[in-house]
Formats: structure tokens, sequence, C-alpha cells
């Protein structure tokens, strides 16, 4: 697979690294270069800074020729917006969105976002091994 | 009726001072709290609500389901989209309009379900592009339902469409020509109107027959002014 992740925070750069060690071509977007560190010293995919919800930099990053999108940057909002311009616009098979508030993944995820919310997950883990 | 607008920056600000003079109800909402303090000193505790007008929660607070229209005007383009889209979404407002930092975004925005994009850099671009005489070709407006657009053509001096009766021109069904500005008047034309070197025409035609029209009025050195642009 083609894979395109934007922010390579810790989630980003985790996901770039497995995903990339699986055999899947990455290229990972992020506006701050020191970001790149995170990338493992064996990392085969390409790097490219800048923001994610500018079109050009997407473009450059290979999102026409992508088969999925990821976007885990920091910033709900960003996520949100990048995923909707790569799904409206370059029509990308799978669109992954990451969204920290629940109610916001909530809404976005009945508006036909796939979405992924860290707290919502990390609350239930926590929750089954207190219940355990 | 009852406005909110997000975000308390310059835009936001005068915005709100101008809705509040003209007598509407309306709310501004800012993040910060340092600028939230700000502007309750400058406006009022009435009008001023600190908080993050992308959340679902916050805006149910401020009574987003009665809202009339909802007006986005953050620095931030990813901020104005969702809190335009949460309130259509979860609150059913009837109207949102966004302010577009970059110009690129309006084209997306209007995809995405907002229903008025603003964007000060493709405002300024089309006044600058209209006043430029050397352009005979403009695109005045775009009527993205009906794909269709208003363009504004003037004919050179010493062009071979001077002289011409319109019905010379082989112009389509969708091409109508709905006024012509001649001197200190206006023309109301027929297929029998000659065209002469500095009339001013303004047709509603479709939006993908552009450029044939044009070739058809001017030939085809004359550069296109799209509108709002270059997005």
């Amino acid at each position: 697979m083609n894979i395109v992740i934007l922010g390579c925070g810790r989630v980003g750069s985790t996901l770039a690294n497995i995903m990339d060690e699986a055999g899947h071509v990455i290229s990972v977007i992020d506006r701050n270069s020191d970001a790149f560190r995170r990338l493992s010293q064996g990392f085969k995919g390409k790097t490219f800074i800048g923001e994610g919800i500018d079109e050009d930099v997407l473009r450059r990053a290979g999102i026409e020729h992508a088969d999925a999108f990821c976007a885990t940057t920091e910033g709900d909002n960003r996520n949100i917006m990048a995923s909707q311009v790569v799904k409206t616009m370059f029509n990308v098979p799978k669109v992954i969105t990451r969204i920290y508030d629940p109610i916001r993944e909530e809404s976005y995820r009945e508006m036909g976002l796939e979405t992924v919310c860290p707290t919502i997950m990390g609350a239930n883990a926590i929750r089954q091994i207190l219940e355990k | 009726m009852y406005v909110i607008v997000v975000g308390g920056g310059k835009v936001g600000y005068y915005l709100t001072k101008s809705l509040l003079s003209e007598g509407y109800e309306v709310v501004l909402t800012e993040k910060e709290k340092r600028r939230a303090d700000e502007l309750t000193d400058e406006l009022s505790e009435s009008v001023v609500v600190r908080g993050d007008g992308c959340e679902a929660m916050f805006l149910a607070q401020i009574g987003t389901h009665r809202a009339d229209v909802l007006v986005a005007v953050t620095g931030d383009d990813e901020d104005n989209l969702v809190s335009c889209q949460m309130a259509k979404a979860k609150f059913q407002v009837p109207r949102t309009i966004a302010r577009v930092n970059n110009p690129k975004n309006q084209v997306i925005f209007q995809k995405l379900g907002i229903d008025v994009t603003v964007s000060a850099t493709n405002i300024i671009l089309s006044l600058l592009e209209q006043e430029i005489p050397r352009h005979s070709f403009v695109n005045l407006i775009q009527l993205k339902q009906a794909g269709m657009e208003i363009v504004e053509v003037e004919i050179p001096q010493k062009s071979p469409s001077a002289g011409k009766r319109l019905r010379e021109f082989g112009l389509e069904r969708d091409m109508y020509i709905s006024a012509i500005l001649r001197g200190d008047g206006s023309i109301t034309p027929s297929a029998d109107t000659e065209l002469q070197a500095g009339d001013k025409i303004y047709a509603l035609i479709r939006d993908t027959k552009e450029t044939e029209f044009r070739a058809l009025l001017l030939g085809d050195a004359v550069p296109v002014v799209p509108v709002g642009g270059r997005a």
C-alpha cells in the first residue's frame, strides 16, 4: 500500500515505522523537520515538510497515488480538514482521522469520516484493567 | 436575528461592534483568556464568551441551536471550517460564513458545505483586476449552482468585432448577452445590434463555455481574469 501519514509525532512516527517495516510505501508530512528524528534509522519512506491542509504539499507527498491517508497531528481540526480535503479532492480510498475530542469525533464519524479517538480508547483500556 | 461570531481577532472584534450597532443580538467567542478579557473590557460581558467555538458543548451553552448565522473569522482555516461544520451538523444553523485565510481553501470550503466563504486576498485580487483596463475580459460573478457566470467583455479599439452584428458571432444558446454599455447609456441587445469599439458587454454564459465565448468575441490573445483571482 502507498500510505501518506500526516503528522510525525509519537503516533504518526510509530505508525510510519511499523508500516514501513511491514513493507508498505510511506510518505510522512510534518511542518517541523525536527519531528522526523522520531523515524527509525532504517526508515525507507519519504519525508515532506509542510502544512497537511495544503493541497500542494499533499500532492508533493504523492496523495494522488495513495491507497490510504492517516491524519495524526496533535490538532483535531487540522486532522479533520486535511482528511476532508483528501477525501473530496483526491478520492483516496481509505482515510483515517485521529480526533482527541470525543464529541467532535462522534460528529465527524456521523458525517462519514473514519475516526479514531485516543481519548475514549485510553479511558476504555484503563476501565477494563480496573474492572478486571 | 442572533449571530454568533467565532474568533476575537481584529475581524471578529470590528464585525461584532458593527453588528451590535445595527441592533443584532451577537455573541463573540474567543478561545484565549487574555484576549477574551480584553474584549470583555471593550465590549461587554454579555457579548463576549470565552470558549472554543469548535466544541459542541460550548456551542450548546451559547445557544447555537437558535442562531440564525454563525460567522467563523479566526486566523486558522481549519478552525473556521470545523466551527461552521459543527454549527450546521449539530445545531442546524441555517447560514454559516467562514473567513478563508489561504485563498486556495475557498473552493474546498464550498465543496464541504460552508454557505459563504470570504477571502480578503481573493477580494483584493479581483478588485485589482477589475480596475486594470488592459484586461478586456473579466469574470464578474460565478453562479455555482447553475453552472453559469456573468462576464464583462470590452471590445478593444481596432477589434475585428467592431462593426459586426451580434448574429454574425455564432453565439450559442447558453451565451446570453444581457446588456451593452456604450458611452453613458446602455443598449438592450438584439441579433441586429452592431458592436462598436469601446462597448462593454455583459453576458451570462455557461462556465464551461468561457474560452469559446471569449474567442468568439475577442480572439484568443486576451488573458482571462478568473473570479476571485487565481483560486
